[in-house]
């Protein structure tokens, strides 16, 4: 019977003290993919992630397709940071073709992402809820994010999937009366978050539950390479929207939020600092924005980089530095793409977290790294 | 799905890609070399000399091309001297033609913040085989692993999409592809997929 | 002569027929509200497969809030589910685990595929890892297309999926 079954799924032997569980991939606290742990008692004395639930080879897809029909395809391993993934794709491509951007496309790509990291942070908080037995916490964020979609809707067309950024500029223009709306909308959005203090962060039963757990050290968070709000979290003040501004990002004035403790209270808070934060840069961009002008350079039909060359560029998304390496050999399609995701180099840090940790405990660290499991697995 | 047929090895092999490309040398012209990373990469040279080639100077980035018996040295002392403590990104190329497969890391550093722009780009080249036996074959590299820790699953995941064994892994198990994969590794340019 | 005729090894097969002559004496009815029960507490498995699963958490959110057809939230057991909602890519490495999820599910249940690429493989038609489809894995009521459909398709596949059941014979699974 044993024989039958592929490795993976084969069952395993009990040990007398040592417990090997699977977690997933059909479990309510484990997402698209699944972590084998071994338990002893209530305590984990080992985890071994097991992601690849969701691979569906897009680097080897992108080799196929030409710069622009690859736009739609990239963005699907987040669907909902879409406007951040394609982030690095475009600017990319646009090294590679020696495009000028104009002012406005690159204040609207600003707010088009901003927009897309609270949107992306609302549904992780949702899910982070639910991981927690919180139900309040799925309700609220999961329809507050609903108002920020409608932006996103307005101006792009699509609920979640934008296509939005082309090289050379973004697709559309805004909408007559984008402006004032926006501005209302998110206002509106701060406040609404600013609540989820006195509910959420605020809350003993929350602290008692992620406080002290899965603690990460500033050397190891910087040793193991993690990076967005794991590694913020513990201490490392680096945002590459300061650090590496990127478009108009160095004409904002853009703080990032840093935490001491490393502990999955600290992770969890840290993305809500930021959707703060993005608030305050998309009411700052909304205003030094030219009003009016182009927001797209026409292209050639099939743009085709010159000669052998490679381009690695990088952004700040909702789960950290997303970057994007692509080789071009003076062909329609990239020679080679490669995306290098926040969730995948975060996911090296879950065993550490674990080691030790109680199995209830699983679920509010693991979530709390920020991961998007689609996009770890591309 | 078995693409080991001629006539698509001799598709990927038309794609003309010369064969000095491994290392397009410094732009002769010395026009505006920025200067910090100019600083950076003479530093590189000074201490190695001529067993490794500066690809590129340009704005943030820098690449060099190490060969594969000096890449753990370059690495230690680019981690040592140097402060780059993580490495972002790994990514594997193919070349069919060269019967290489290159393997790239992307250095960052975290702790120096006069490098927190710089992205170091260390690439070096394993021997490709034409029928690959993953593990078992020519296709090997030394691992980085003990010099950036960040980088052990992105090796994981090299290894099984281009078939490039890391010595010295301590886990060179498969990651993201199904338990029970049997073809080649799938992102070497002479596995076609579906229809194309 | 009923001793002779039951014995224990036989009592189940027994009383599993006086259920169908039961039941088919009073078909209609008991079917009805069989049916009836059945369509307003779907239970679906939380499983993730892809992406789609982002406007699925949105289908329950309080702006389309599924509950109000009798849809309930993903629920984590399987054992207590009737409905699977197959949500998007369905990779090589899942293909398994999601047959095999199916087949401890208790009867009756129902499937939908939701998304293109539960459908057809959709946008990943050509890549090495992903399945054309689910229709080889498991069988399927409701297709839901687009990629990914909005939360309002698929409320509106569920309620075509709560038609189907209405017209199906409850006895099939009795
Ligand atoms: S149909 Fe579209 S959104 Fe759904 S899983 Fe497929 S690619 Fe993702």
């Amino acid at each position: 019977m044993n024989n039958e079954l592929p490795p993976g799924l084969a069952l395993q032997k009990v040990d007398e003290r040592i417990m090997t569980l699977n977690v997933g991939p059909q479990h309510p606290g484990s997402g698209h993919m699944r972590i084998i742990v071994q338990i002893d008692g209530d305590f984990i004395v080992a985890c071994d992630p097991d992601p690849g639930y969701v691979h569906r080879g897009e680097e080897k897809m992108a080799e196929y397709r030409n710069y622009i029909t690859n736009i739609p395809h990239l963005e699907r391993p987040v669907i909902h940071d879409s406007c951040n993934i394609l982030y690095p794709y475009v600017l990319g491509v646009e090294e590679l073709l020696g495009i000028e951007v104009p002012e406005r496309a690159k204040y609207i790509r600003v707010i088009a992402s901003e927009l897309n990291r609270c949107v992306y942070t609302m549904y992780w908080l949702a899910i982070y809820g639910i991981f927690l037995g919180h139900s309040t916490m799925f309700m609220w964020p999961a329809g507050d994010r609903e108002l920020l979609i409608d932006l996103l809707e307005k101006m792009t067309g699509a609920r979640v999937t934008h296509a939005h950024f082309v090289p050379g500029g973004v697709r559309n223009d805004l909408p007559p009366n984008f402006e004032d709306v926006c501005l209302r909308q998110v206002n509106y959005f701060e406040k609404r978050i600013k609540e989820y203090a006195a509910i959420f962060y605020d809350n003993p039963i929350l602290i008692a539950r992620t406080a002290n757990t899965g603690v990460l050290s500033r050397q190891d968070a910087i040793r193991l390479g993690t990076t967005g709000s794991v590694l913020r979290a513990s201490g490392v003040d680096y945002d590459l929207r300061k650090k590496e501004p990127y478009d108009v990002y160095d004409e904002l004035d853009v703080h990032s939020n840093v935490m001491k403790e490393g502990d999955s209270y600290a992770r969890s808070k840290i993305p809500w600092l930021d959707m703060l934060e993005s608030c305050n840069i998309i009411r700052q961009a909304l205003q030094k924005m030219p009003k009016s002008g182009s927001v797209r350079v026409k292209l050639k039909p099939n743009p085709k980089g010159k000669g052998l060359d490679s381009v690695y560029k990088r952004v700040e998304s909702g789960r950290g530095s997303l970057g994007c390496y692509i080789v071009s050999d003076g062909k329609p399609e990239p020679y080679r793409l490669k995306l290098s995701v926040g969730s995948f180099r975060n996911l090296i840090a879950l065993p550490y977290l674990l080691k030790g940790e109680k199995l209830g405990n699983m679920p509010a660290v693991y979530w709390s790294l920020n991961y998007w499991p689609v996009e770890a697995d591309r | 799905m078995s693409s080991d047929s001629d006539d698509e090895l001799i598709e990927t092999t038309s794609d003309v890609i010369p064969a000095s490309t491994k290392a397009s040398p410094t732009p002769e012209k010395e026009i505006e070399l920025p200067k910090f990373e100019k600083g950076l990469a003479d530093k590189i040279v000074e201490k190695f000399g001529t067993r490794i080639k500066v690809a590129f100077v340009k704005h943030d980035r820098i690449r060099i091309d190490v060969g594969r018996d000096d890449v753990k040295e370059v690495a230690t002392f680019l981690r040592d001297v140097l402060n780059f403590d993580h490495a972002e990104s790994v990514s594997g190329v193919d070349y069919p033609q060269d019967k290489e497969i290159e393997v790239v890391y992307h250095l960052g550093s975290y702790t120096d913040s006069s490098l927190s722009r710089q992205i170091l780009v260390l690439a070096t080249r394993a021997q490709r085989e034409e029928n690959p036996i993953p593990g078992n074959d020519a296709t090997k590299l030394p691992s980085l692993r003990e010099i950036f820790y960040s980088v052990e699953f992105h090796e994981r995941e090299i290894f099984e999409m281009f078939g490039v064994y890391f010595q010295g892994h301590p886990d060179n198990r498969r990651l993201l592809l199904p338990e029970d994969w049997a073809d080649l590794p799938p992102l070497r340019k002479d596995f076609a997929i579906k229809g194309r | 002569m009923l001793k002779d005729l039951i014995t224990p090894q036989n009592a189940n097969v027994f009383v599993g027929k006086l259920g169908d002559i039961l039941e088919q004496a009073i078909d209609k009815p008991l079917g009805y509200a069989i049916n009836w029960g059945r369509i307003w507490s779907l239970w679906p498995v939380h499983i993730e497969t892809a992406c789609c699963s982002v406007e699925f958490g949105a289908a329950s959110s309080p702006r389309y809030d599924v509950e109000r057809f009798g849809i309930i939230e993903a629920f984590g057991s399987l054992r207590q589910c009737d409905l699977i909602v197959v949500q998007g890519t369905i990779t090589r490495k899942m293909a398994p685990r999601l047959r095999l999820v199916y087949d401890q599910m208790p009867e009756p249940k129902y499937v939908i595929a939701m998304g293109a690429c539960a459908i057809t493989g959709g946008l990943y038609f050509d890549s090495y890892n992903v399945l054309p489809g689910i229709d080889g894995v498991l069988p399927v009521d409701v297709y839901v297309p687009g990629c990914p459909p909005r939360p309002e398709t698929l409320i509106q596949g569920c309620m075509l999926l709560q038609e189907k059941i209405k017209r199906m014979k409850a006895r099939k699974f009795v």
